[in-house]
């Protein structure tokens, strides 16, 4: 065993830490690198504005842009109320039993599930035993569910940081339960929550799988009328060009990775900047 | 009336027994301080009255608390009217983020006391002149409360307190985190307060007990040692204890 001197194996364990670290955004890098250089050529208003033509081959993506928009907000629209509402029961109300210790448990657990099974749940309830079809409505759904254990934890996170001193200076002042959560913790918690809310938003858009069987359609150049309308999604559309179509301009294939790519990035990087702006205003 | 009379009781944390068969009655409008060492219960006593240790899970009470020749431990109490009639005021300032005029207003308006503007106002400014801060603040109503200093957070405290009519207010170490100056004029607040409402107040400084209150009690190890009037407490306790402990030789 060579035995270094102290300061040399300090050196030599940082440089090697840091080593890893650049190890882990290379990849990354790279990535964005070469979708940025083979994409950009084919990025215009119309690329992103126009209905795709000549079996996907040119034209633009509009169709699958909104169809991902719509499907994820929906997703967003029903998640977020019903996870709030769980967080707040169970942070609030719940008192500590082994069931609610069973459901806590579960909800961190279920984040673990792979999507795709979520996908087949929601192709079983959702399109079939509901009836919803492939649409929309059921994309979002399973979506929804699968988002939800995230979303709870999310907002539990923001309401446990809301210092227990304001709740018990309000119960004290007689303010009942109810009226101590819904004027002084949520109010507080808005921010933690808003923020979870869009990188959930973020995490959604990139899912295939979930609404490979229950929203997503092959081709479809027109924009949904209702809920129960299939649609086109990015992720599905991007999968679709770059294994389905032969002769598919190579650069079309990365300027839709990049707009899917923009998207989410874009919108964690609205969430990371409002929690930079929340954290500033916070005085507590 | 809004004497304060607890008999026989007992408070438990799950197996632990914080509380063990208190028995006094605290008369109205004077100050009744409680003294004792770290961790003997005087903070649970206290949130006995008003009733705040309902939120920790696993508590139990036995024994009776009459406020007013109610039991507040009773089935049918409503705790929210309970905790108006008895307020309370914590060892660190806690105003909510919100404005001074929102702090003071916030339990008349979210427990719908009062609805007209102007009565709350008028009641916000009587309010935060009965805490002698208004003087200081009025042109400041709209300022976020967290940008006052620590002791005029405290003032505010007890403001949002006497907002909603309180007969009985609790304070836990009011003045723990006040410099000796503010602290002694809290202290100057109290005494003048106890005009209008009987007070209780936990503390960890003697001198404090001493100075602002008629009675004091003792407590050891979750027991009320001895319950007196302050000067027979700190000159010529009956009990070997209170000696000890008022004398310092433990504590
Ligand atoms: N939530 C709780 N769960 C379990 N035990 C508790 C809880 N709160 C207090 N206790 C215990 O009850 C006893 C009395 O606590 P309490 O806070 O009333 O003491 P105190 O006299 O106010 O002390 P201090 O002067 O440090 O504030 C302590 O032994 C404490 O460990
Ligand atoms: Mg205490």
């Amino acid at each position: 065993m060579i035995k270094l001197n102290p300061k040399l194996s300090q050196k030599f364990a940082v440089a090697f830490l840091f080593c890893a670290t650049i190890v882990a955004i290379i990849p990354v890098v790279i990535i964005i690198f070469i979708i940025i250089k083979n994409g950009y050529s084919a990025i215009s208003l119309e690329f992103l504005t126009a209905m795709p033509t000549n079996g996907m081959r040119s034209g633009g993506i509009f169709p699958a842009i909104v169809g991902t928009l719509s499907i994820v907000f929906c997703a967003i629209l029903i998640t977020l109320p019903i996870g709030v509402c769980a967080a707040i029961y169970l942070n609030e109300y719940a008192k500590d039993t082994l069931l609610t210790r069973l459901i806590k448990l579960a909800i961190v657990n279920l984040a673990g599930i792979p999507s795709v099974v979520y996908g087949l749940f929601g192709l079983g309830i959702f399109v079939m035993f509901l009836g919803f079809g492939v649409s929309i409505i059921a994309g979002a759904l399973t979506l929804s569910i699968m988002e939800l254990p995230v979303i709870i934890t999310t907002a539990r996170g923001a309401l446990n940081s809301v210092p227990p001193a304001f709740r018990e200076a309000s119960l004290a002042l007689g303010v009942s339960r109810w009226q101590t959560i819904r004027h002084i913790v949520l109010p507080n918690a808005l921010p933690g929550i808003l923020t979870g809310a869009i990188l959930s938003i973020a995490r959604i858009s990139g899912e295939t799988a979930p609404i490979l069987f229950t929203a997503a359609a092959f081709y479809l150049p027109h924009i949904p009328r209702s809920p129960f309308d299939q649609v086109m999604a990015l992720p599905y559309h991007l999968y679709i060009i770059s294994t389905q179509i032969p002769n598919m301009p190579k650069n079309i294939i990365f300027a839709t990775a990049l707009v899917l790519l923009m998207m989410v990035l874009s919108m964690s990087l609205i969430a990371i900047i409002a929690r930079i702006y929340f954290r500033k205003r916070r005085k507590w | 009336m809004a004497q304060i009379e607890i008999k026989n009781f007992n408070l438990y944390y799950g197996s632990f027994q914080g509380l063990k068969n208190v028995n006094m009655t605290i008369k109205e409008k004077r100050i009744t301080s409680m003294i004792g060492p770290s961790g003997c219960g005087k903070s649970t006593l206290l949130r006995s009255i008003n009733r705040m240790n309902d939120m920790i899970e696993g508590v139990k009470t036995e024994g009776e608390i009459n406020i007013a020749g109610n039991n507040i431990y009773d089935q049918n109490i409503d705790i929210d009217v309970l905790r108006r009639n008895v307020g309370m005021v914590f060892q660190r300032p806690n105003p909510f983020p919100i404005s001074v005029y929102n702090n003071v207003s916030f339990g008349l308006e979210v427990n719908r006391i009062e609805r007209k503007r102007n009565v709350i106002d008028e009641i916000v400014q009587k309010s935060l002149e009965s805490v002698l801060l208004w003087d200081d603040i009025k042109d400041k109503l709209k300022k976020s409360a967290l940008l006052l200093t620590l002791e005029q957070q405290q003032r505010l405290c007890i403001a949002r307190v006497i907002a909603v009519r309180p007969q009985i207010i609790l304070l836990d170490e009011p003045c723990s985190s006040l410099d000796p100056h503010a602290t002694q004029r809290i202290e100057e607040l109290m005494m003048r307060l106890k005009e209008d409402y009987t007070i209780v107040i936990v503390t960890h400084n003697m001198q404090q007990a001493a100075r602002v209150s008629q009675d004091t009690a003792f407590m050891l190890l979750g027991e009320l040692i001895e319950f007196d009037k302050t000067s027979k407490i700190f000159t010529n306790p009956g009990d070997k204890k209170t000696d000890d402990y008022v004398s310092g030789r433990f504590g």
